[in-house]
């Protein structure tokens, strides 16, 4: 199979991903940085590429609620937001994943106002990573891609039946021009195949309900079917990306380990920082520093066993985490990583590290350091530190 | 127009034993905006509150269409969504049949918080019809005031104290800010007049395009009044010009119906626990403005029909 050599940023590979999908319905809004990828669409459609409707809603809560419209209608919906647009869409996006419906969306992760900032961070999906959505974060373009392709899969997948989001870095990745390499359209119909819902809203001649209210005696099990689902992705995210690799030759799964296996000291991150840090590692490695990563690709489903089992034989990992949770203990990703290694008998030395808030740069030199104040010993475990802020 | 004989031999689609109190509007405005429909398919979707409340308690549905609820200020939202996925399927032709779209929102969900939905779902002209039970206040959450709660009438957060008689300020004409749309169809309709509503309603449903039709839906809790009287203060609502049945067609505004004599409004209002603190002689200026209000509006009105 020909794949072909593009230079795409991250933004038009995504949109490409989606063309390429060819959905039945978009509905969106625009919204820095991802304003692109639904303005690439709409030339698509203006030029009669696919055969997508598209609705060019008037707020990002329209955006969620018609896709939820149109995702129970029967039709393969995808959206794509950020940010502030994100946190509008919040009350839908809990509706979208407790009605099940498979809708895959792009989010370019950016920072939450205030103040108001349109950088990198990973905020505005940390901020709904309870909603019962699937989470794949991209660490480059070409992960982005692959996992827009892959997420469509996913999320139609009877035993899951939930949305996905699929993020990248706000202008890290979203604005930087790569390489990528792309697949025939063919190849991603073949790959996606046909959309098949259990029900829809247009199957006049079977009405069903969708969105009834659930008392005191319904709700709980709904809810917790949600959990079954999201435990069943941790299968199914596998089996696609096995599928993909065996396909196309990159494999993909929940976790990625770098240089990990025989590693003394580590750092957990999620996104484009596990590219810096690889580069950082391999340095590091020559200097006979036994230094890894553990990338997280899925948050959500939080592959726990996983994570555990990568990170237990660690003497000392620092997490990174591109968001906060103010007035918590740690960001989102070293609170659960923390939790999932308390059950392992033997247990790394652990720190949280917040980063990168509202684009701040994080570059080779503050990770090597990092790794550096691992080494020496001079990051407390059990702590939470800020990296490159000014105090 | 479908007759009374030919409604009744309709089956429901909005079926009984559903939740609403004796004598709830809302419902009545859901079951024959669907008779209405008959035989044409439709799929419909409510905003949150009491229409969706009543009829959706799981494991049950009173709707024998296919139907949706997602949220509160989103109905129309919703439906531009499930009308793009028909548009985009039947394109393809993996559906077939003819389907009509109704959307429901009660006077908080369309005239408050589904505003901007409403408004960017008519701008886009989905072939959607939009009905908006307004019953003037937030009934299902226990009667609070809404930008379409009559001036003077008491809420539980426009209460009657005192210092403020009710609600200060008058209503929003909601039908005319949808006019401005420039869409196809837009009515006023009434609980309590089944031939007008059903008439616009299939009037509506013929056209195609964006159409939305503001029903006046009287509520017995919210109001006050015995629960048999729900079609007659609808009509006496008509009959006091507070509540003009008119349509703007293509643009052309047109009276359906011109009380012989127009009622004084304090027929409508004395007969409602919401505007009871009014009769006192404190409040004799309350009522003036609000009969000066319904004059003008109803002569504006005229104006228009008459352009």
């Amino acid at each position: 199979m020909q794949k072909t050599i593009l230079a795409k940023t991250g933004n038009e590979a995504m949109a490409l991903a989606m063309k390429q999908i060819n959905p039945d319905v978009v509905a969106a809004y625009p919204i820095t940085p991802a304003t692109e990828i639904v303005q690439i669409f709409s030339q698509y459609v203006a030029d009669g590429e696919v055969k997508t409707e598209f609705v060019a809603v008037e707020s990002e809560h329209s955006a969620m609620s018609a896709c939820i419209g149109s995702c129970a209608a029967g039709a393969r919906t995808m959206t794509g937001t950020s940010s502030q647009g994100l946190a509008l869409m919040y009350e839908m996006i809990y509706i979208a994943a407790g009605l099940r419906l498979p809708i895959v969306m792009a989010d370019v992760n950016r920072a939450l106002a205030a103040p108001i900032n349109i950088h990198c961070d990973h905020s505005d999906t940390m901020g709904c990573r309870d909603a019962g959505w699937i989470h794949i974060f991209s660490e480059n373009a070409q992960e982005a891609y692959d996992s827009m392709i892959q997420a469509m899969r996913i999320a139609e997948h009877r035993d899951v039946r939930l949305p996905v989001m699929v993020t990248t870095d706000g202008f890290i990745i979203s604005h930087g021009m790569e390489r990528i390499d792309t697949l025939p359209d063919a190849e991603v119909q073949s790959f996606i195949g046909k959309y098949d819902p259990m029900m829809h809203l247009l199957d006049i001649k079977k009405p069903y309900t969708v969105g009834a209210i659930n008392l005191t005696d319904y709700y709980f099990e709904h809810r917790r079917a949600m959990v079954d689902a999201q435990n069943n992705a941790l299968k199914v995210i596998k089996e696609v990306g096995a599928e993909f690799g065996k396909k196309f030759d990159t494999n993909y799964g929940l976790i990625e380990k770098y240089q990990l296996d025989d590693a003394e000291l580590a750092i957990v991150a999620l996104g484009s920082t596990c590219g810096t840090a690889k580069v950082v590692i391999d340095k590091l490695r020559k200097q006979g520093v036994k230094a890894g990563l553990l990338k997280i690709r899925v948050f959500r489903p939080f592959p726990a066993e996983e994570i555990a089992r990568a990170l237990e034989n660690i003497q000392t990992v620092a997490v990174l985490d591109r968001s906060d949770s103010i007035g918590g203990f740690g960001g989102p990703v070293f609170t659960e990583v923390r939790s999932a290694l308390y059950g392992s008998a033997k247990k790394p030395r652990i720190a949280g590290v917040i980063y990168g808030l509202g684009g701040r740069e994080i570059d080779m030199e503050q990770i090597e350091g990092l790794f550096m104040d691992l080494k020496a010993g001079q990051v407390k475990a059990d702590s939470v530190s800020y990296l490159g802020v000014r105090d | 127009m479908a007759n009374l004989k030919e409604l009744a031999a309709r089956g429901d689609k909005f079926t009984g034993g559903h939740r609403a109190c004796a004598g709830c509007g809302a419902t009545i405005v859901a079951r024959q905006a669907l008779l209405a429909a008959g035989d044409k398919p439709v799929v419909a979707t409510c905003a949150t509150g009491c229409l969706e409340v009543v009829s959706t308690i799981f494991p049950y549905t009173a709707w024998d269409v296919p139907f949706i609820h997602s949220a509160f200020e989103n109905s129309a939202a919703t439906i531009s969504g499930v009308e793009a996925a028909y548009k985009s399927l039947k394109r393809q032709g993996t559906v077939k049949e003819d389907i009509r779209f109704m959307a429901f929102g009660g006077d908080g969900g369309t005239y408050d918080i589904g505003l901007q939905a409403l408004s960017g779902a008519m701008e886009r002209g989905h072939n959607m019809l939009y009905i908006c039970y307004d019953n003037q206040a937030y009934m299902n959450t226990g009667i609070q005031r809404s930008s379409a709660t009559p001036k003077g009438s008491a809420t539980t957060t426009s209460p009657n104290g005192k210092k403020i008689p009710g609600k200060v300020q008058f209503r929003k004409n909601l039908t005319e800010i949808i006019a401005a749309h420039g869409i196809p169809y837009v009515a006023q309709s009434v609980v309590g007049n089944w031939s007008d509503f059903t008439k616009k309603v299939e009037k509506a449903l013929a056209k195609g395009g964006p159409a939305f039709i503001a029903v006046l839906q009287p509520c017995r809790l919210g109001w006050g009044y015995p629960p048999e009287l729900t079609a007659e203060m609808g009509r006496l609502a008509v009959d006091t010009n507070f509540w003009p049945l008119y349509e703007v067609e293509d643009g052309k505004y047109k009276i359906n119906y011109t009380p012989k004599e127009r009622k004084p409004i304090t027929e409508w209002l004395f007969q409602q626990e919401r505007f009871r603190h009014l009769k006192r002689p404190e409040n004799q200026a309350i009522l003036e403005e609000i009969q000066k209000d319904i004059d003008l509006r109803w002569e504006n009105l005229g104006k228009k029909c008459s352009q």
